[in-house]
């Protein structure tokens, strides 16, 4: 639904850009066209008849999620493996996108505080860069702006993973020490949520332990399969003998 | 041809100042020209790419919204990138009111035509010397090149 609004002498400029304003905070493009259109008076009217906009409009989702400058991804694939909630997907031509806005949490910008390149920004969030602010020479250099996801998990993502697979069924298979198990995931939260700001509810919305490795799991699976895709596709086009890329060498040793 | 005017009230948060919104608005409707204003351009891109599209072909825009590096990838984000030549973006999170409905107006200095990124005038601390949209991945060496391309003479 969107309203046309007829520029002329039938309403006061003021009462033009009320109606406006009073239209899209209820969600309701509004175009004004000087041949075109209701009359601002009449539109006035039926906004009058209507309940008040918390009443008549229900809870709608905040638009919260990231956008993605290109110009500075290096389609390194770390916030497809740090997201927990599928925001995070491959398009056909192998490049890292957003396609689950929906999912994302609002508020939260942890995906954008692990992206090596600065190149994750939340339009709605409060500060620069993440807002979409230039980024500077000191955001780079910021350590809080780059919590390195090797740094969160102690080395190599990939490797670490899968250590901390290991590690992780050792702890709940093997010595089944709950008490621990659930002390260890409090600090680790309290870290997330110091370092990346991510909110409370989104820390109470995380899943279990296992879902976490079970979905890091999946989501690495993901990932390295879209960056062996891009490796290979590289092969094709690169001349032999030519040194290898930090990618390549990562999948080899992995 | 008269540039086209847009107006984003990002109306799901409370990051753009309110009083700058209603006299940017109040400014545009003073001046009776035509213009489209939308309740907020994130949720377009998320739930109405076409409506994106459209606004992105449709000739030379002056966009009133919120930082240029965000807005320009959210249409991007929408499959609906924005020309390189032709859009000019106010940044109402930072600049004056009144330096935006000059600018959308077309009285005063706005920001620079740049070929990628759109600065938002000389509120905004540095300018990105973007690089291609449309190549997706590759970077520029300097990330905080101050864009000084020419400014558009008043109309």
């Amino acid at each position: 639904m969107s309203v046309v609004l007829r520029l002329g002498d039938d309403a006061s400029p003021a009462d033009r850009a009320v109606i406006t304003r009073r239209l899209l905070e209820r969600g309701v493009p509004v175009s004004h066209r000087r041949d075109a259109g209701e009359r601002p008076d009449q539109v006035a009217a039926g906004l009058d008849q209507e309940p008040a906009p918390a009443a008549a409009v229900p809870a709608r989702w905040k638009p919260w999620f990231p956008v993605i400058d290109y110009s500075r991804c290096t389609n390194c694939m770390q916030c497809l493996s740090f997201c927990l909630f599928d925001v995070y997907g491959v398009s056909a031509d192998r490049k890292i996108q957003v396609q689950n806005q929906s999912n994302c949490k609002t508020e939260c910008p942890a995906c954008s505080r692990v992206c090596p390149e600065v190149a994750i920004m939340f339009p709605k969030y409060r500060h620069a860069p993440i807002n979409g602010d230039e980024v500077q020479a000191d955001d780079l250099r910021r350590e809080a702006m780059k919590v390195d996801i090797s740094a969160l998990l102690g080395g190599d993502i990939y490797s670490m993973l899968k250590d901390r697979s290991a590690k992780a069924k050792s702890r709940f298979s093997k010595e089944r020490d709950d008490d621990r198990a659930l002390k260890e995931r409090q600090n680790c939260l309290i870290t997330l949520q110091k370092d990346l700001g991510v909110p409370p509810e989104v820390l109470a919305a995380l899943p279990s332990p296992q879902e976490i490795l079970a979905k890091a799991e999946t989501a690495r699976q993901r990932a390295l399969a879209a960056t062996a895709a891009i490796a290979e596709a590289d092969l094709q086009v690169r001349p032999t003998g030519t040194v290898e890329t930090d990618l390549q060498v990562r999948l080899t040793q992995d | 041809m008269t540039d086209r005017i847009l107006y984003c009230h990002c109306a799901y948060a409370k990051v753009v100042p309110a009083d700058v919104k209603t006299a940017v608005l109040e400014g545009l409707s003073e001046a009776g020209v035509e213009f489209d204003a939308v309740p907020d351009l994130c949720e377009l891109a998320a739930h109405d790419g076409s409506r994106l599209r459209e606004l992105a072909a449709g000739g030379p825009l002056r966009i009133a919204a919120c930082y240029p590096r965000a807005v320009r990838w959210l249409f991007t984000s929408a499959q609906a990138s924005l020309p390189d030549a032709g859009v000019r973006i106010w940044n109402m999170r930072l600049e004056q009111a009144a330096a935006v409905v000059d600018g959308l107006l077309g009285q005063g200095d706005g920001p620079a035509e740049a070929g990628h990124y759109v600065g938002a005038g000389p509120a905004e601390a540095g300018h990105y010397g973007g690089t291609n949209v449309e190549s997706g991945f590759s970077r520029t060496s300097e990330p905080s090149i101050r864009r000084t391309g020419p400014e558009e003479p008043p109309r």
